[in-house]
């Protein structure tokens, strides 16, 4: 059974930033944020049809500056927030800010691809996160399946959590914290966890995961990575701290065989099936059953994921031998910064390399039918 | 004259004598023609010859006429003088002869005339004496006839006389037997008793008899009574107790309830000695704890003398003992065989002669004893085998230390040996063959403990080189701190401390297989040839192959890869705990397992244990190559380490700068000067292990020339567009057919075994690191242009590490194009004058 070719769509300017459009489900849409320090910096959303194999584009302007850092609202499909680098005076900073689409790129039925390349519109600002006091933003993070209210900057070493007006115009810093510790700690990446009820959240700074308890919002558990020389500061992602932790703690191993691994994703319906991107550009998709909240071959289930703690004990006990490779893929010719899952097909993945490639591949039917089976 | 002579010859000679005698007779026969046989030689040559004086044709005229034509008047006298003298002597001869031959006629007559008297005599004596034996016949007739009828009366009165005697006997019986039962000399009455038995019950109808009958009766029941009691009281010994049953066996006791009895009551007693067993080792355990860590040759010697009778009275009695009273498991056997077992076989033994090998007699072969008592005492010894076993297996378990093993062997040997004999008398009895089942499963657990045994030192020797690299890493931070930039410096610095490396590893290696090597010796002990098991299937086959060579070698072989793999593997938690000249130390190690140790010590297994391989085993090369596959990961993991520690330096300094605002370079940065050190040390550290590996073929002088080219020319015209604002694409498209031709660089390939390699690895993977650092950062003008210098630095002296330059020409490349890419106004430096920086530097 042959799978179907990758899709490659290739951008001017390199590209760090990737998400999927959240609140989209029905659409397989992503983002795209360049990096340009002389030109305007742009967002590109990628419509993929599935059926066709065919690739519609927008691009929108973003004027401010280099974008570091992207998500999208898990409510509004037009709302997204992004990590931007400005120069002004031979000063760089990192700031972030909350955008809306122009109308007709929400749905994604606007296609005039002369149209928008030619004239690219620009994005709506709705708000600034204002964060000078606390330093460079790394990224910001929407409450996931939240309404689209709240936010949660990482900045240097501060976490802030942000409340988004009605309107999504006003934002104000309802709580924030301060990484404390020996030398100067950066957050470089964090996951809000989806379970219980939203207040745990995982960051990462350096080569140690800390987890975040919201409502008061303390530490409430570090885990020193062992593997504390690779430079490379994976940009883990996990639905739930502790399954982060736990992935976390396998993957140790796993990552000698990923090396200098930028990004990781979980898929969001079967989260045996792990995606990562690294700097010898290659995405590796790989199974594993170890930390898999189902048995491998089980029929997932989503909601079943809100027990995940509970589930982990019984994973520890199950073998990790079948922890695999499923494929490699090899289409990209530089550093791979961004990987995600699409939010409306669970066996489709894009992953963006710095030279402004994107790739989109689907799982391979093989496996996708032995998960399903 | 003539006795004259003959008397001078005999007195001057006896032999001469003889012999003259000989010779004259000689000439006499001849003169006759009379030779040995007494024929007449007629035809004899020489007695042809006419004027051969002796010869029987002798012609005197044909011989004096020959004389006298050839010899002279001296010779004729001559002659004629030498034949008188011969005629005379001659002539004396003759008459000595006819002389003696008269003589003896004489006597001969004289003889013969005597021998006629002397007949005559005897025939008169002869004739007296048949008269006398005529006479002597007569008488005796006459005798015999006469006593005839008292003879026959003589037998009938002998043999009246031994039936009183019977009747005597029998009427003292009951006396008799009262006195032996007094005497307590069972066996007689009994032996008494069997002999009256029948005749009284032959003649029971007689009211005398029967009195007696009776009385012995009573006697018999009492003497039975006694014999149970004795029997039941069991204070007797063995020899004691197989006289009883024999004497009740004999008193018509039915042999079941005897055969129950006797073996009940040997029980009892084996118990006993169980017991004792059981004390021994009850006492053991609690003093196990400190006692195991002695040696155990260290034997106490008084400790069983004095220890065993009060230890089966109670264990309690003498505390003192405790501590010391434990015996080696030598000893224990050895009390074991000498009390419990040497008693059953006693108790075998009799029991067998009691009830199974007698001789059958009549009324008692009919009730089929032996096959029930040989069911018995199989079932019996069984019973108290198992118990037996069970206490030496519990005793073996508890034999842990590994330090001499040739004790267990003999106890184990002493242990089968003894068993051998219960197999002698009870050939159908699977107490031997339990035996040698226990005897196997110490064997086994012997080699599980002798494995986990070479793990543990492993690993503590591990320890050891780990604290031997831990100490003189100390004394190296030290001194190469101070040796700013020249390599000269840091190089000696690094051999401080490094040529440790070498003779950890060879001492390493060694200690291990001197380790697994006295291990072997050990086993070895299990198939000696004085060693009665060991031509035992099991010790033979599957204890060589399976148990020695796949449990023993092959596992820990396996055990070191294992561990090796874990150190690799672990490091994810533990963070660098492993130092990376460990790493490098184990990878040389498994390297060398791989190339000769892993067979080498197969081939002396093999040799040493002769193993027959019946099930398939490990072969060498699978351990070869797993060995080499252990090797290639900590190689790897070593390279990782390595690489990832110098990568954490270039990030920390590519991150903590602000690269806008930095200031014109003036000097090469400190970190990439230490950059360079640390790669030449740790050139120098694998160096000691691994060996040179192959370059590509470089130019000449490739140091200074390449870079200039490549900055001047190449690296001008890839960011040259970058600051004519003329199209975004251009960037990308330039880069992207550059690397269109580059090769794609695959940074985490596998390492080969040599030190080029080795470092080609560590190189990429700091590069590469470099590179990502880079690129995360936005840069000033003079942000690039430190780069630059950096760059180029790096360029001068990691390029002669390395298999490929052209890889560091190109991971440098890429950096300086990164940083050009993400500077805000790029502007590079002069060639000329990053080259005169560098110089300085």
């Amino acid at each position: 059974m042959e799978d179907d070719a990758p899709v490659i769509y290739g951008l001017e300017f390199q590209a760090r930033a990737l998400t999927a459009q959240t609140a989209e489900t029905d659409a397989i849409r992503f983002l795209v944020g360049t990096q340009s320090l002389k030109f305007d910096n742009q967002i590109h959303i990628i419509d993929f049809d599935d059926e066709n194999n065919i690739i519609n584009k927008s691009v929108l302007l973003h004027q401010v500056g280099e974008i570091w850092h992207m998500s999208a609202s898990p409510a509004d499909k037009s709302v997204l927030t992004t990590c931007y680098n400005t120069t002004s005076d031979s000063r760089v900073a990192t700031s972030a800010a909350v955008w809306r689409m122009p109308k007709e790129f929400e749905s994604g039925t606007h296609e005039s691809p002369d149209d928008s390349s030619n004239n690219p519109q620009a994005l709506e600002l709705l708000c600034h996160l204002d964060n000078a006091a606390q330093g460079n933003m790394a990224c910001v993070l929407w409450e996931p399946m939240g309404d689209g209210k709240r936010l949660v900057s990482l900045a240097d070493n501060h976490v802030a959590l942000w409340d988004l007006e009605a309107s999504s115009t006003k934002a104000t810093v309802s709580s924030s914290a301060t990484l404390e510790g020996k030398g100067q700690l950066k957050f470089t990446s964090g996951k809000w966890s989806p379970h219980h009820n939203c207040t745990q959240l995982a960051t990462a700074n350096d080569t140690a995961i800390r987890g975040w308890d919201l409502r008061s919002m303390s530490q409430n558990f570090c885990q020193q990575r062992g593997l504390s020389a690779n430079p490379s500061q994976p940009r883990r992602a996990a639905q739930d701290p502790s399954r982060c932790l736990w992935g976390e703690k396998k993957n140790s191993t796993r990552l000698l065989f990923f090396p200098r691994v930028w990004s990781v994703r979980y898929n969001h319906s079967h989260d045996q099936l792990v995606l990562t991107g690294s700097s010898d550009s290659r995405v590796i998709l790989s199974n594993m059953v170890s930390i898999s909240s189902e048995p491998f071959g089980h029929l997932a289930d989503e909601d079943d994921l809100s027990d995940g703690e509970d589930n982990h004990q019984e994973e520890k006990s199950k073998e990790p031998l079948q922890d695999s490779i499923i494929a490699t893929y090899e289409e990209h010719e530089d550093s791979v910064y961004a990987v995600e899952w699409s939010c409306a097909d669970p066996w489709l993945f894009a992953s963006l390399s710095y030279d402004g490639r994107l790739v989109i591949n689907r799982v391979p039917r093989a496996l996708k039918y032995r998960i399903l089976l | 004259m003539d006795a004259d002579l003959s008397v001078s010859a005999a007195s001057a000679a006896p032999e001469s004598e003889v012999a003259r005698k000989r010779r004259v007779h000689g000439m006499l026969k001849q003169y006759y023609g009379i030779n040995d046989e007494g024929k007449v030689a007629a035809e004899e040559p020489e007695s042809r010859d006419p004027c051969d004086i002796n010869g029987p044709h002798f012609d005197p005229e044909l011989y004096l006429n020959k004389l006298r034509k050839e010899c002279s008047l001296t010779e004729l006298m001559d002659q004629e003088s030498l034949m008188v003298k011969q005629i005379r002597s001659l002539d004396s001869d003759m008459q000595t002869l006819v002389y003696e031959n008269y003589n003896k006629f004489i006597s001969a007559t004289d003889t013969i005339r005597k021998m006629k008297n002397d007949f005559k005599k005897m025939e008169d004596e002869m004739d007296c004496l048949s008269a006398n034996m005529a006479a002597i016949t007569e008488f005796s007739a006459r005798i015999s006839g006469t006593l005839q009828d008292q003879h026959a009366q003589i037998t009938k009165l002998s043999g009246v006389h031994t039936l009183l005697r019977k009747l005597q006997f029998l009427f003292e019986l009951p006396a008799r037997l009262n006195k032996c039962l007094e005497l307590q000399a069972y066996a007689q009455a009994v032996s008494s008793h069997r002999r009256a038995r029948s005749v009284l019950q032959q003649y029971s109808h007689m009211p005398s008899f029967r009195g007696i009958q009776d009385d012995c009766h009573a006697i018999m029941e009492q003497l039975a009574q006694r014999l149970r009691q004795k029997f039941r009281d069991g204070g007797s010994s063995a020899k004691d107790l197989s006289e009883c049953v024999e004497l009740l066996l004999q008193l018509d006791e039915p042999a079941e309830e005897l055969c129950d009895k006797f073996l009940s009551h040997a029980q009892s007693r084996l118990e006993a000695d169980l017991q004792g067993l059981e004390a021994e080792l009850r006492e053991a355990g609690p003093a196990s704890g400190p006692t195991a860590l002695l040696d155990p040759s260290g034997k106490p010697s008084a400790a069983p003398v004095a220890g065993s009778p009060a230890d089966s009275v109670s264990p309690m009695t003498n505390p003192f003992l405790s501590p010391t009273s434990r015996m080696d498991i030598l000893e224990f056997i050895d009390r074991g065989c000498n009390e419990f077992v040497s008693n059953l076989c006693l108790v075998i033994a009799s029991y067998q002669e009691l009830f199974i090998n007698r001789p059958q007699e009549g009324d008692l072969a009919s009730k089929n004893i032996p096959q029930m008592a040989s069911g018995k005492l199989h079932s019996f010894v069984d019973s108290l085998a198992t118990r037996y076993f069970s206490l030496v297996e519990r005793r073996i378990q508890e034999e842990k230390g590994v330090g001499d093993n040739s004790l267990l062997v003999r106890a184990l040997d002493r242990f089968h040996r003894r068993l051998q004999a219960i197999s002698k008398l009870l050939p159908g009895s699977a107490v031997p063959s339990q035996g040698t089942e226990i005897v196997v499963q110490a064997a086994r657990e012997r080699i599980r403990q002798y494995l986990s045994a070479l793990q543990s030192f492993y690993l503590d020797s591990l320890t050891d080189v780990r604290q031997a690299l831990a100490a003189p890493r100390l004394s190296v931070g030290g001194s190469a701190v101070p040796a700013s930039g020249t390599l000269l410096g840091s190089s000696s610095g690094g051999k401080d401390a490094a040529p440790s490396l070498p003779e950890l590893l060879s001492s390493l290696s060694a200690s291990i297989l001197n380790q697994i090597k006295s291990v072997l010796a050990s086993v070895h002990l299990f198939t000696a040839k004085d060693i009665t098991f060991s031509n035992k299937p099991y010790f033979k086959g599957e204890f060589c192959s399976q148990g020695v060579r796949e449990g023993l070698v092959v596992s820990f072989i396996k055990f070191v890869c294992q561990s090796s793999r874990h150190f690799c593997e672990s490091a994810g938690d533990r963070g660098g705990s492993t130092p990376p000249a460990l790493l490098l130390l184990l990878s040389r190690l498994c390297l060398d397992y791989e190339t000769s140790t892993i067979s080498y010590i197969l081939t002396l297994t093999d040799e040493q244990f002769l193993v027959q391989h019946h099930v398939p085993v490990t072969p060498v090369t699978a351990l070869c190559s797993e060995a080499r596959e252990a090797a290639q990961k900590l190689l790897n993991h070593y390279v990782k380490v390595q690489g990832l520690i110098i990568s954490q330096m270039l990030r920390k300094s590519v991150e903590t700068r602000d690269w806008v605002n930095t200031i014109e370079p003036r000097n090469v940065r400190a970190v990439m000067k230490r950059v360079v050190e640390d790669t030449t040390s740790i050139d120098v550290q694998v160096g000691l292990l691994y060996e040179e590996g192959v370059r590509k073929a470089h130019s000449s002088d490739s140091s200074k020339r390449t870079f200039s080219v490549y900055s001047s020319s190449r690296q001008q015209a890839r960011y040259a567009p970058s600051y004519t604002p003329s199209a975004p694409m251009d960037t990308n498209l330039l880069s992207n057919i550059h690397k269109l031709f580059s090769e794609r660089i695959d940074i985490f390939s596998p390492v080969e075994f040599n030190k080029v390699s080795v470092l080609t690895g560590i190189i990429k993977i700091s590069l590469k690191t470099f590179l990502e650092c880079v690129r995360l950062r936005t840069f000033g003008r003079y942000g690039l242009q430190q780069i630059q210098v950096d760059c180029h630095y790096l360029q001068m002296y990691l390029w002669r590490f390395v298999s490929d330059e052209n890889l560091v020409h190109f991971l440098l490349d890429e950096i300086v194009g990164s940083a050009a890419h993400r500077c805000l106004d790029p502007a590079p430096m002069e060639q000329s004058v990053i080259e005169v920086i560098c110089e300085r530097g």
